[in-house]
């Protein structure tokens, strides 16, 4: 069994809203996605990467800011796992 | 050479009353508020192919040599000898006065670098800031990176991503990130200057090709406050406050407010105007009316 493994950074908490960043792993090492591979992702919406066939299986929680850091930025808020797993003997 | 001037607040000037010193230069091609303004807003500032091909000739030979030691702190002035190209690039008047403009006369060498991306390596450095956190309100390093060479879409250029200077992170703990809605993909001419918020998120992309990619990048630490160093004569241009107004296509819709939020402060520290505002967000919640403001 082999996981590839599809993480969507999304404009809002909604999983239905726009893809603003995304990232590749590929356990079946038939692809090598790395840093600043693409410049447009492979999904419009969370959404239509379910829709693909991705199977979410984490997202970020909703956590209010820290007192006295409401206005602090830092990482991309909405994160979503998504996976794919195949069966076979790939390497 | 320099010399200053004093010059009176303008009505623009809503609360503050008085003189500044306005920053003037005979030798040297000061940058514009609009072109700082965009610096505070992307976090960069690119000149491209300003660089004489003798000077990046010179540079190529003496990056694949390896340069001499320069200690923490030196003063720039007295870091590099006149013979050298980096001496002569920072000597270039579009190069000093961005230098100036930026973190102002006599900068310190915090350290330099020479970076290599070797032919076919396969893998791209991870995302990633500079140093450590580094979240000062008021004061910035930039960094110079100077790419002697052509850089082809193929041969791995700088990944960068605008807008996220003030993005509080540690070194590569944004490394899980690979790809950014807007992100900048760097590819240039030769001779061409690249000078970055030492905030900027960014990363050395897979080299494709059959030749070795460099990158020469010096960092320098301001030794004055870094309050109006630049040709301020267009401050109160309505483009500044359009380009601090700048959205980038991977900021979340709520977050994207923030940073226009923080990009204020930082203005406002630049300037010393505390009365600059975009769309009232820091105006806004700063409102406090205390029972003596009814007296």
């Amino acid at each position: 069994m082999r996981q590839q493994v599809l993480v969507l950074y999304l404009a809002t908490s909604a999983l239905d809203s726009q893809v603003v960043g995304w990232s590749r792993y590929d356990g079946t090492g038939r692809t090598r996605p790395t840093t600043g591979d693409s410049d447009e992702p492979p999904y419009p919406t969370g959404l239509a990467a379910l829709q693909d066939g991705w199977r979410l299986f984490q997202a970020s929680q909703l956590l209010p800011p820290q007192s006295g850091h409401e206005y602090d930025v830092s990482f991309l808020k909405h994160e979503f796992f998504f996976e794919k797993v195949e069966d076979g003997s790939h390497p | 050479m320099e010399n200053y001037q004093h010059w009176a607040i303008s009505a623009h000037d809503r609360y503050e009353q008085g003189t500044y010193v306005r920053r003037m230069s005979t030798s040297q091609q000061l940058l514009t508020s609009v072109q700082v303004a965009r610096f505070v807003a992307q976090g960069f500032l690119r000149l491209d192919g300003v660089v004489p091909r003798e000077i990046n000739e010179r540079a190529v030979v003496a990056l694949t040599e390896g340069l001499p030691e320069v200690s923490y702190g030196t003063p720039l002035g007295k870091a590099f000898a006149p013979d050298t190209f980096v001496h002569e690039l920072l000597a270039l008047p579009v190069v000093a006065g961005a230098v100036e403009s930026l973190v102002g006369p006599e900068p310190t060498v915090d350290h330099q670098a020479v970076h290599v991306r070797e032919p076919h390596e396969g893998q791209a450095q991870p995302l990633h800031g500079d140093a450590i956190i580094d979240v000062r309100p008021d004061a910035f390093d930039i960094q110079l990176m100077y790419y002697p060479h052509e850089v082809t879409a193929e041969m791995g250029g700088t990944l960068s991503v605008p807008g996220s200077h003030l993005r509080r992170i540690n070194e590569t703990d944004v490394g899980r990130v690979q790809n950014l809605r807007g992100q900048t993909r760097l590819t240039c001419p030769a001779g061409t200057v690249v000078l970055v918020h030492h905030g900027i998120w960014h990363g050395g992309r897979r080299n494709d090709t059959a030749d070795r990619r460099y990158m020469y990048k010096l960092r320098l630490n301001p030794t004055v406050p870094q309050v109006r160093l630049w040709d301020v004569s267009d401050l109160h241009d309505p483009a500044v406050t359009a380009e601090l107004n700048t959205y980038f296509p991977w900021y979340e819709q709520a977050t994207a407010r923030l940073e226009i939020y923080n990009r204020v402060l930082l203005w406002r520290a630049l300037t010393g105007d505390e009365s600059f505002d975009v769309e009232y967000w820091v105006t806004r919640v700063s409102n406090r009316p205390t029972l003596r403001s009814h007296a």
